[in-house]
């Protein structure tokens, strides 16, 4: 697969997602996955003829709901998760080279890219955008009807729009994770080659290897960046 | 083992900077655009569902009603599915604290003297349709035929799907707009709307309009229906809000 020069991509694979980030990733990808199962046996007419029970489908739905923030308080809370923090810092920020790589959808600038690209960090942004106005606008609507009837329709209305912005980008997501394997199978185990990185993310690879290489100079003992076999330790829920 | 290249040694990395904080935008932008949105944007959605049903004919059928922000109607029912219940079995009993106990084929109801209104379908939860036509028989008309004796002051609806009730004071039942209805639309009420006859209390939320509807007792006190037993206000007029008491 990797068009590169076979000498730029060898090596022992690199930890791309550690523990804590597809734990994340999965409990997340699990809640969203049940939001959107429900929402849309609430949304559907057709399917109330076929599940009904709309009492408990809601309360499913909003339990899922009132959990969506748990998973990524749990895992920023204490202080931990350096790789995640890290990784948010990355998704935060889009330099003026990376627009020109979206400008020309993928065609120039690609040795460029770090461990995201801009098409990345743009789903990342909006669909977290797009659930953090699902969680406030479902708790309006939660309240049954303690909140302004006008309130309670805007809610409603936001509800709705920015449910469909996550129910295409989370589509998009699967599709582009089902064209890629090496990149779900990494948000499944963790680690991914550097012949991967050296076509997708040139300038991750690049950081790596500084990173590896400042490493074995201050401690020749130890060449990985991560400890070899904290890779797939930890069990993952949710579909493959 | 990394190969000695001088030039990597010197990327930057990635994550200490540089570039703007586009993420950290979008995910506010979008949070304010959601704020924004539930407390302005009932005229927004209002104004793009009469868009929408100009473009698409009515708003209520096909997948044109699935696009958001179309009022259309959200198919409820509390069971697994729609109860059956064909025109010929159907039956309304008005039972309980009355001096003539009714039992009323579809027929019958239909051979009493209809009333006709053209409302809002106002969900608690925040959908509408406008502009609903209904017809059938006032529950005025009903109790009327009735006579509920001294003593009684509620009425408790029950359902064909077997579960859900409501409940209305007699007072409240005897305001004009409340409807034991069998048209809706111009057409029979249909199965996924409650048909062959509901409830329609017009200057209520939905669920006080009792879908399928079986029977009406005529009761001393209201005995709150389901999703009243769920958090939601058993008077529920439209526009009304029941204060921090809600299922959350």
């Amino acid at each position: 697969m990797p068009t590169r020069p076979r000498a730029h991509g060898a090596g022992a694979p690199l930890l791309r997602f550690d523990a804590a980030e597809r734990a994340l990733h999965w409990s997340v990808a699990l809640l969203v996955l049940v939001l959107i199962g429900t929402g849309l046996l609430l949304y559907i007419p057709a399917a109330a003829a076929v599940v009904g029970h709309r009492l408990l489908v809601e309360d499913v739905h909003v339990l899922a709901g009132v959990l969506l923030p748990v998973p990524l308080v749990a895992a920023l809370s204490g202080g931990g998760a350096p790789q995640l923090r890290a990784d948010l810092r990355r998704l935060d920020r889009v330099r003026r080279e990376e627009w020109r790589w979206l400008r020309s959808l993928g065609r120039t600038g690609r040795d460029r890219l770090g461990k995201f690209n801009p098409g990345q960090k743009l789903n990342a942004a909006v669909l977290s955008g797009a659930l953090g106005a699902l969680f406030l606008s479902g708790l309006a609507l939660a309240t049954s009807a303690a909140l302004p009837l006008p309130w309670r329709i805007g809610a409603t209305f936001v509800h709705d729009v920015m449910a469909a912005v996550v129910v295409v980008l989370v589509a998009g997501h699967v599709a582009m994770a089902l064209a890629h394997p090496e990149s779900l199978r990494s948000m499944i185990r963790g680690r991914i080659s550097r012949g991967w990185a050296a076509v997708h993310a040139p300038r991750w690879l690049a950081e790596e290897e500084a990173a590896q290489r400042r490493e074995s100079d201050s401690s020749p003992a130890r060449h990985e960046h991560a400890a070899p076999g904290c890779a797939g330790d930890v069990p993952t829920p949710g579909p493959g | 083992m990394p190969t000695p290249d001088s030039s990597v040694d010197r990327v930057e990395p990635e994550d200490a900077g540089g570039g703007a904080r586009v993420g950290r935008r979008v995910v506010l932008s979008m949070l304010g655009l959601g704020v924004v949105g539930t407390l302005f944007g009932a005229g927004v959605q209002s104004g793009l569902a009469r868009g929408l049903a100009a473009a698409e004919g009515r708003a209520s059928h096909g997948l044109a009603g699935l696009i958001p922000g179309s009022d259309r109607f959200r198919i409820y029912t509390v069971t697994g599915g729609f109860p059956e219940v064909s025109d010929e079995d159907y039956r309304l009993s008005v039972t309980g604290m009355v001096r003539h106990p009714l039992t009323l084929t579809l027929e019958e109801l239909r051979a009493l003297p209809p009333t006709s209104l053209t409302h809002t379908f106002q969900c608690v939860t925040g959908w509408q349709v406008p502009d609903v036509h209904w017809r059938g028989v006032r529950l005025g008309d009903l109790l009327d035929l009735a006579e509920p004796t001294s003593g009684a002051t509620a009425l408790h609806f029950t359902s064909y799907d077997g579960l859900y009730t409501e409940s209305l004071t007699l007072e409240q039942a005897r305001t004009r707009d409340i409807l034991v209805a069998y048209d809706m639309l111009g057409a029979p009420v249909t199965r996924e709307h409650g048909g062959p006859v509901r409830l329609y209390v017009a200057p209520m939320y939905g669920y006080k309009s009792a879908k399928w509807l079986k029977g009406i007792q005529v009761v001393d006190r209201v005995e709150p229906g389901f999703w009243e037993q769920n958090g939601y206000p058993v008077n529920a007029w439209i526009g009304s809000t029941s204060g921090l008491g809600g299922i959350l």
